[in-house]
């Protein structure tokens, strides 16, 4: 024996021996990719119908800059928009000039912004040489360069400098923030749910495997069963962010291909998505904290009540009441948004399979972080329980006997009948 | 391996609830007390007590149901007896010394995707062996049993006694102190079979403490010291072989050229008739008085010989005719 060696590891270390095979196994098998294509067609074949669609509309983008400057200089920044178009394309804003700002001089962008009245990313006002934006932050940000190599090229043909852009954002009250921010809370739900749906059902089947080739054995000799649970758990989150990523660069990909025409064919601009009451960044980190809790949650679930199964035909069976269980979960979720600090939204925060869901929407709603650390914490030990649970339940009812022994208890059963 | 395992080997041998250690004084590498395990209400072993010193090779022998897998799986830590108390090397729960063991189960299983060579490395990595050394510790193993062709194949392209052969390399790779058998021998061909003993022996040589199940009379009694006869999930007998064969006297066998004749009272009661031979228990007086009878009597003695009783003899007599016939009933569905 090698003396450099304990007499036995740890049971990190072995959930790592367990995670480390998984991951690399599923990540090069053929299904992965398979799994990986499958979200990517609708995708694809919506993006495309969004790009010719955009093409062929392309003057009716909704990316639509409003002109409340002088007439003069409506005319000379829609002329040099223009020009620059065929070498910038979709870079540039489509230039509209407003219809109620002409012939107003007391027109106020800001309250017209603020009413929503048009359909503008952001308003244009001042002169060539001093030009206004009034928009959103994220619409500000967006066009306050393209708007001032217009305001440059529509003061002289080929211009040397180009004029500095002076920017108001629209504010909102905290009452229409807070009702925007619903908004906010749904999607992330909505795409939390989606993510969890399609990948946690992976680890439905996980351990078919090991059962169907007999090596379930061999490592419930080797390491305790709830090591080989948490590896396998950690492995298949593992994967998910692989395909999270994968998907998310190739969403990305699609977006700046077709950002434009997404937002035409769907109505959805992020730019204009609230912000979030923690903030962006610490909604993302909080969002991918959910996630691997939600996978972990609902994994471990998933994995003792595949264990149970026999067989591939007997998972799929399994599916269903398992989606319906994920769909009622989501449901109780989404339903307490609007019930912010109701007893409904206290159950969902407290039942461990909907408290990520719950929490990732008061992340977008509430900007306290002391009830996600608690959260979290929460979840985190509702994983461990799980996971004890489902590998003693593993043990006790899988782990029985050999083949034979297995037709004695059936015959012992017969005759107690 | 280390002292402070080494240490606690010893301390737990002289444990509360456990009895001394055996008379060649070695320290027990596993000790099992009155384990019971039942399933969904079904006793399926029932009060086994196993004592199998270090460096021995012990079997577990009984017809397929009796227990043998549940009660290597309580070993293990696979799963929990019920009632008992089990130790190996002194320790009550096996996943804490997993370095030391190897186990190749009943059902064999590998996955089919992996390559030889990481799948042994694999199992060593289960065991706590790095998995860098794993892989130079396969290669040396499959060389050494001619299979460095296969090392790069994948498990799904070997022949089923190839895998086995990976599997069993497997469970060695990371060099136990106590290897851990169930149904070793099930599945391989005579060639097979008797390489399987030869690694048996050679680890034996090494050390290592084998402990293997199985329904095969012969393996056990060519490979054994100490067998644990099993029947019905109960363990009638626990020892060496020699005892158990010891059980039971020896057998005379006699062939004579008379066929009646006075003679013929000096042959005890049970003594059975099979053509031209008597077949009787040696009495306990010896052979001597006998042979005066017979002499004496004029029997005529072609042909006299004493044979000790073999292992299949004794398992019939302590675990009955029931569990030797369901025996056979085992080993002849295994060459079907």
């Amino acid at each position: 024996m090698s003396e450099f060696l304990r007499p036995r590891l740890s049971a990190m270390e072995a959930a790592w021996v367990i995670a480390r095979r998984d991951f690399v196994a599923v990540l090069f098998s053929r299904a992965f990719l398979f799994f990986l294509l499958g979200p990517l067609f609708p995708v694809i074949v919506g993006g495309l119908a969004g790009s010719i669609g955009g093409e062929v509309q392309r003057d009716a983008v909704s990316v639509e800059v409003g002109l409340a400057m002088s007439p003069a200089d409506n005319a000379a920044m829609t002329a040099a928009a223009g020009r620059l178009t065929d070498q910038l394309g979709p870079a540039l804003p489509l230039l509209r000039p407003v219809p109620e700002a002409e012939g107003d001089s007391a027109f106020d962008a800001r309250e017209f912004m603020e009413a929503r009245r048009g359909n503008y990313a952001a308003i244009v006002t001042g002169t060539l040489a001093a030009p206004k934006l009034v928009g959103t932050e994220g619409q500000i940000a967006r066009w306050q360069g393209p708007v001032g190599l217009v305001a440059g090229h529509a003061m002289e043909a080929e211009p040397t400098a180009f004029p500095g852009v002076a920017t108001e954002a629209v504010a909102t009250s905290a009452a229409s923030e807070r009702s925007t921010r619903v908004q906010t809370a749904q999607i992330a739900q909505m795409l939390l749910f989606l993510l969890t749906m399609l990948l946690a059902g992976m680890v439905l089947s996980n351990l078919v495997e090991e059962k169907a080739n007999k090596i379930i054995e061999i490592l419930a000799a080797a390491i305790p069963m709830d090591a080989v649970f948490m590896g396998k758990l950690f492995a298949m989150l593992a994967v998910s962010f692989v395909g999270i990523a994968v998907w998310g660069l190739a969403a990305f990909g699609l977006w700046s291909l077709g950002g434009d025409a997404i937002t035409q064919v769907t109505g959805f601009d992020p730019a204009r998505l609230p912000a979030p009451a923690v903030g962006w960044p610490l909604f993302v980190a909080l969002g991918i904290i959910y996630f691997a809790m939600a996978y972990l949650l609902l994994g471990a679930l998933f994995l003792t009540i595949g264990s149970m199964a026999t067989s591939v035909r007997e998972v799929q069976t399994l599916s269903m009441p398992v989606t319906m269980l994920q769909l009622m979960v989501f449901f109780l979720a989404a339903y307490t948004i609007k019930q912010p600090g109701s007893a409904l939204e206290m159950a969902a925060i407290a039942f461990p399979l909907s408290s990520p869901f719950a929490m990732l929407a008061r992340a977008a709603m509430e900007p306290e972080l002391w009830t996600h650390a608690l959260a979290i914490a929460w979840q985190a030990g509702a994983v461990l329980l799980l996971v004890k649970g489902g590998s003693l339940l593993f043990r006790k009812r899988v782990m029985k006997s050999g083949g034979a022994g297995r037709e004695k208890v059936k015959k012992g059963l017969r005759a107690n009948a | 391996m280390d002292m402070a395992v080494s240490d606690q080997m010893r301390a737990g041998n002289q444990g509360e609830g456990f009895s001394a250690i055996p008379s060649d004084a070695r320290p027990l590498a596993i000790e099992a007390r009155g384990l019971v395990k039942s399933f969904d209400g079904t006793r399926a072993v029932d009060g086994v007590d196993i004592s199998v010193p270090e460096g021995a090779i012990y079997g577990i022998l009984g017809p397929n149901g009796a227990g043998k897998t549940t009660t290597l799986r309580m070993l293990l830590g696979i799963i929990d007896p019920d009632e008992g108390v089990r130790r190996v090397f002194g320790h009550d729960r096996p996943h804490d010394i997993g370095r030391l063991i190897g186990y190749l189960p009943e059902e064999r299983g590998l996955y089919p995707a992996m390559k030889c060579i990481e799948a042994i490395a694999f199992m060593g990595a289960l065991r706590g062996l790095p998995l860098k050394e794993g892989r130079a510790r396969a290669v040396e193993l499959l060389e050494r049993h001619g299979l460095t062709h296969a090392a790069d194949r994948q498990i799904r392209q070997l022949s089923k006694g190839m895998a086995q052969t990976v599997q069993l390399l497997g469970t060695l790779v990371h060099k136990p102190r106590l290897v851990v058998l169930d149904e070793p021998f099930s599945g391989l061909d005579a060639i097979n079979q008797g390489k399987l003993e030869q690694m048996i022996r050679a680890l034996a040589d090494d050390g290592v403490t084998v402990i293997f199940s199985t329904h095969v009379i012969h393996h056990a009694e060519r490979l054994c010291e100490g067998v644990a006869i099993i029947a019905g999930g109960k363990v009638p007998y626990a020892g060496s072989v020699e005892a158990a064969r010891d059980r039971i006297p020896a057998q005379v066998r006699l062939e004579t050229r008379a066929r009646e004749g006075g003679w013929l009272s000096f042959l005890p009661p049970e003594t059975r008739r099979n053509g031209d031979f008597f077949h009787f228990p040696l009495p306990e007086s010896g052979i001597e008085p006998l042979l005066k009878g017979l002499i004496e009597g004029e029997a005529g003695i072609l042909s006299l010989s004493i044979e000790r009783a073999g292992l299949h003899d004794a398992f019939v007599a302590i675990a009955g005719e029931a569990a030797a016939r369901q025996l056979q009933a085992d080993n002849e569905g295994d060459r079907a």
